[in-house]
């Protein structure tokens, strides 16, 4: 599974992406969250605060229940600011 | 129509080239974001608008779709750049194009409300205190839900 970071997430986590495999058991978007925390202080601490947490499986704006699989591109970012004033 | 680009635009051409060979359209709309100066208290040198390759292509053409679901459109452009950018440097262009001008003028402020919601881009300003990453803000989501159908 590919694990992408934008902004601040990134910034904090300490990479733009990574390989993961997480334990089968790990299904939902809010199971892989909370599994990626415990790869590194860098990551629990980024993903302390779930409320900015934005998440997209394969380009596509995800919830916490939706599943995710080893084949998925999962893309982690604060809320978005584009355009302008 | 969509693009996204480090360069810039030259809006004259970009609805000239829209428009042109589509005797149909009756009005254009458009919208120019720009770069400013202050945000806050704080002067700002520089902002960089960092993507996510892919997905931005994806909600912007979603966004697109969705606008010519809801009104009668002969033509529509969205330009959002990314890289670092000056004060008054041009972020984003949006252009429709229809028949009339309040399918034009409605669809054109839909556009830019949705894309600023939806379309993955982040702003990194440069200020004096240092760079900071741009918060969303609430009022952008509540210019985007009063397009929201009941």
């Amino acid at each position: 599974m590919k694990v992408l970071y934008f902004a601040w997430l990134r910034q904090r986590v300490g990479c733009d992406q990574e390989e993961v495999t997480p334990p089968a058991s790990v299904t939902t978007v809010a199971a892989l969250i909370d599994w990626l925390k415990t790869r590194s202080a860098r990551h629990a601490e980024a993903l302390k605060d779930s409320s900015v947490v934005r998440v997209a499986v394969n380009q596509e704006y995800a919830r916490p229940g939706d599943s995710v699989g080893p084949n998925d591109e999962i893309a982690l970012f604060p809320p978005v600011t584009g355009g302008s004033a | 129509m969509i693009r996204v680009q480090r360069e810039d635009f030259d809006v004259g051409a970009e609805i000239e080239a829209l428009t042109r060979d589509n005797p149909a359209i009756g009005g254009v709309a458009s919208f120019i974001g720009l770069v400013r100066d202050v945000a806050g208290s704080d002067r700002v040198r520089a902002m960089t608008l960092e993507h996510y390759p892919g997905m931005t292509e994806r909600q912007l053409a979603a966004i697109d779709e969705e606008a010519r679901r809801r009104w009668p459109l002969d033509a529509t452009l969205i330009i959002h750049r990314f890289g670092r950018l000056e004060p008054g440097d041009r972020i984003v262009l949006v252009v429709t194009a229809s028949a009339h001008r309040q399918a034009a003028l409605e669809a054109c402020a839909f556009l830019i409300d949705w894309l600023k919601t939806k379309a993955p881009f982040w702003k990194n300003e440069e200020t004096p205190h240092g760079a900071r990453w741009v918060a969303a803000r609430h009022e952008d989501d509540a210019a985007a839900a009063r397009w929201q159908k009941p």
